[in-house]
């Protein structure tokens, strides 16, 4: 099985360079035949990948021990859920992922396009194989995962031999979030190749117009909502094994991942920019570039250890192998920016300070310096090191102190932006769309004080959050009215009705919610305290409204570990609410592998965060340490939303003749659905 | 050209206090990265620097004191005295052995007293054929967030 791989990845090498070169010479003569074999070579590439992995599987399943990985990641009492995430537990496992992913991706394109943009795809195509031939490259001649073990035995041969077990997986990484986290992050770092490949592409070809925008606009979507989800799921990893009690440490790889996200975001907005009004095109090409760029450098700091992490995996020997594909990208992107930019001239320019277009510009303005923000804290030791011969880090205090205010900026654009018209906004209108959401600010903000939330930023993002909140709740009733008005359908159903007719815009506006819900979230980390203490058993101590209580500590064996357990008894007033059982387990042989499981009690209100601190060496007592984090649950349902609007943003737009057709009156003129959809759908997002 | 001269007001106004708002944060947390034998080498104000030192804990040196632990770090021969004064508990991964890196700053005893603390553990993956693995690394370290 491990020849079927390594066999199958080397193919797929082959059969991407030909998809390359190949492509290259069909763009020049246009050659029918050379244009279809060389997207079926890269399709042929994808599915040799997605073999190559499935061997590494069957080798993890089968627990092959005379694979070097295997070793590594894996031992026989590993439960099979385990075995999978064991795939990207290490460097060479994770590498394939990625060029797993990126096939499923690349596949998805091939196919649903391949009869179609008879003119783009064939440059799509080079640029999807010249991504490809890079990961391919690490996968078969750097970071090899079928290399099997050998040793030099006595009469100085090498020779294969095989390990009775396993060293397991990082305790780490078993939990199950780590089985789900990082297939999204990468969905999202490797998604973001298809916008990427379609944007030059279009700029190589010259192709005319927004079609590339339109084509992508799903994949970005959806290359968008993985990396949501996976910051998030990584951020809840975090919280809930680590023990920290925090879930956002402006660790060098939390902001890899954070870095594409921003600048993805701002070009999931800037777009329409393009759509609209014709402006925006460099910038949006650019965008679009940087995204990617950054995705491969968020995979090149994970996997590099540049930057020392709490993450960070070993020195290793793909630095320069990614520091050289960036700048090759970045010398192409440039090149092709260079030759073609007369392509890209605007058609308008910026008519007032409130309007629509301003708002944008103002949003992407603010995403770009956080994402320059974020990316020299994180690299300020590598920088620092060239220019001064000092190794200098900069801490949590420099990133809150930048993101903060701009994360508010942001979400307060988020309230304002949409409810501005294209051009100029007149003041009647901003009386009328901003009266009542100012009014929901303050009172949020009013309720906060008296609820003891004090602290000024804090107040200023839940003002934001009434505001914000408000406003959308507004768009849909003002459109849902219309829709009742004209229909007799409920309010319910009409609201239902208005989002299905412009799924983008709606959509878009549940994802705002989202995010509103994770900066309430955000809002009560300035009010997080927490307590320690060596406890004897029956010994208590009080944390917020909350008595913790010791009860009694046990051991539980499992299969692959054994964990010493508290039983803390958690009582509010005099009332006893539950029972939480932290945990440290030790896993399965060796001494040093030991992990922390969390127990939580988790409310809207608060958290109540118990964490098992290990045995105090004096006086030999087990030490609890409780922490009463406000709010953060509100974060992960946030999350939740964030999902969901994005999954209504990506379903096709109902024709409000088909909804019309249900009513009673039926019998209307041909002209009157089209005109039902103007007249309900003011300046939008779509 | 009156409409470009407001964003260019705005934007200037928007980049300039973000910049002092990093300036400002820049000051507050920049750390030093030096190894024990530069740490020993520094001579006047730049031992007052907050940094961060790497070593290996020396086995047997671990001791848990009222309020703080004290243990030696060892690199290229050099070896540092440490006491840790942070409240958070110290790593699973802090045993004897292992690598740890320490947060802090230089007490006038010559002792380094450090904030905080992570450790990866050396010996399990790094042994492991083929093994470029990452050590399961914890820490000390919390954010404000």
């Amino acid at each position: 099985m491990d020849v079927f791989g390594s066999f199958s990845l080397l193919l797929a090498f082959v059969c991407a360079v030909y998809a390359f070169v190949g492509g290259i010479a069909a763009i020049r003569t246009r050659h029918p035949l050379l244009v279809k074999s060389t997207r079926q070579a890269g399709m042929a590439a994808c599915v040799l990948i997605f073999l190559a992995t499935i061997s590494l599987e069957y080798l993890l399943f089968t627990d092959n021990f005379s694979m070097a990985y295997v070793v590594s990641h894996s031992n026989r009492d590993l439960s099979s859920f385990y075995k999978i995430a064991a795939l990207w537990a290490g460097q060479e496992g994770s590498l394939l992922f990625w060029s797993t992913l990126l096939s499923i991706y690349i596949l998805s394109v091939l196919i649903a396009y391949r009869n179609k943009n008879g003119e783009l795809m064939p440059y799509v195509g080079v640029v999807l194989a010249g991504v490809q031939i890079f990961f391919l490259t690490l996968n078969n001649f750097v970071e090899n995962p079928f290399k099997t073990l050998a040793a030099v035995n006595a009469s100085g041969v090498l020779t294969p031999f095989t390990r009775m077990d396993g060293n397991g997986l990082n305790p780490l990484l078993q939990y199950p979030e780590m089985v789900i986290h990082p297939p999204n992050l990468y969905s999202g770092y490797t998604g973001f190749t298809i916008p990427f490949a379609f944007a030059l592409a279009a700029l190589l070809a010259r192709y005319p117009g927004e079609k590339w925008i339109h084509l992508t606009r799903k994949w970005t979507m959806i290359a968008w909502c993985f990396q949501s989800v996976g910051i998030l799921l990584g951020a809840h990893w975090a919280y809930a094994v680590l023990g920290w009690g925090g879930y956002w440490g402006w660790d060098p790889v939390e902001n890899a991942s954070l870095l594409p996200w921003l600048s993805g975001t701002a070009f999931l907005h800037s777009v329409m920019m393009q759509e609209k009004r014709g402006m925006m095109k460099v910038w949006n090409v650019w965008l679009v570039f940087s995204t990617f760029l950054l995705c491969i450098l968020g995979t090149f700091l994970t996997r590099s250890g540049v930057v020392s992490s709490v993450h960070a995996f070993a020195n290793s020997q793909i630095g320069p192998w990614f520091v050289g594909f960036m700048l090759i990208t970045l010398l192409v992107c440039f090149v092709a920016y260079f030759k073609n930019r007369d392509y890209l001239k605007t058609e308008n320019l910026l008519d007032s300070m409130v309007s629509r277009e301003s708002s944008f510009l103002f949003n992407n303005l603010l995403f770009l310096v956080a994402c320059i923000a974020v990316l020299s804290g994180t690299l300020f030791p590598v920088f620092s090191e060239w220019f001064t011969n000092n190794r200098i880090s900069v801490g949590a205090p420099f990133f809150n102190k930048v993101m903060i205010p701009i994360g508010l900026a942001l979400l307060f654009l988020t309230g304002v932006g949409p409810l501005l018209a294209w051009g100029r906004t007149s003041t009647d209108s901003l009386k009328r769309n901003f009266g009542w959401p100012l009014l929901a600010g303050v009172v949020s903000a009013v309720v906060a004080f008296f609820l003891d939330y004090r602290n000024a930023y804090s107040l200023v993002c839940l003002f934001l959050c009434g505001f914000v909140f408000w406003t959308i709740v507004l768009e849909f009733y003002r459109g849902a009215k219309v829709i009742h008005a004209r229909t007799g359908m409920s309010m319910m159903l009409s609201a239902h009705e208005l989002a299905m007719r412009n799924t983008r815009r709606y959509g878009g506006y549940v994802v705002h919610f989202g995010m509103v819900l994770i900066f309430l979230g955000l809002a009560g980390s300035a009010f997080n305290s927490d307590v320690q203490k060596a406890m004897n058993i029956g010994d208590s101590m009080k944390l917020g409204p909350y008595t913790l209580i010791l009860q009694s500590g046990d051991t539980k064996v499992d299969k692959n570990y054994t964990a010493q357990r508290m039983i803390v008894e958690v009582l509010k007033g005099n009332k006893q609410i539950m029972m939480l059982y932290p945990e440290k387990r030790q896993f399965q042989g060796t001494e040093q592998a030991a992990g922390t499981m969390v127990a939580i009690y988790s409310t809207l209100r608060e958290d109540l965060y118990v964490v098992y601190a290990g045995m105090d060496p004096e006086a030999n007592v087990p030490v609890i340490h409780a922490f009463l984090n406000p709010l953060v649950k509100w974060i992960w349902l946030g999350g939740v939303w964030v999902v969901m609007g994005t999954l209504l943003a990506l379903m096709p737009n109902r024709r409000a003749a088909l909804a019309l057709a249900g009513v009673a009156q039926p019998v209307v003129s041909p002209a009157a659905p089209a005109l039902t959809t103007t007249a309900t759908l003011r300046e939008g997002h779509d | 050209m009156q409409t470009r001269a407001k964003f260019g007001v705005g934007i200037g106004v928007i980049l300039v206090s973000l910049a002092s708002l990093a300036w400002l944060g820049y000051g507050e947390s920049k750390t030093y990265y030096h190894t024990i034998a530069e740490y020993q080498a520094l001579q006047g104000s730049a031992r007052n620097h907050r940094m961060r030192l790497a070593g290996t804990v020396a086995p047997g040196t671990i001791k848990h004191l009222p309020g703080r632990v004290e243990f030696v770090l060892e690199e290229q021969g050099k070896s540092l005295p440490v006491s840790y004064i942070g409240s958070d508990p110290l790593p699973d991964t802090f045993v004897d052995k292992s690598q740890a890196l320490v947060e802090g700053r230089p007490s006038s005893d010559g002792k380094f007293v450090a904030e905080h603390v992570q450790a990866k553990c050396a010996s399990k993956y790094e042994s492991a054929p083929g093994g470029d693995r990452p050590a399961p690394a914890a820490s000390t370290q919390q954010s404000s967030m």
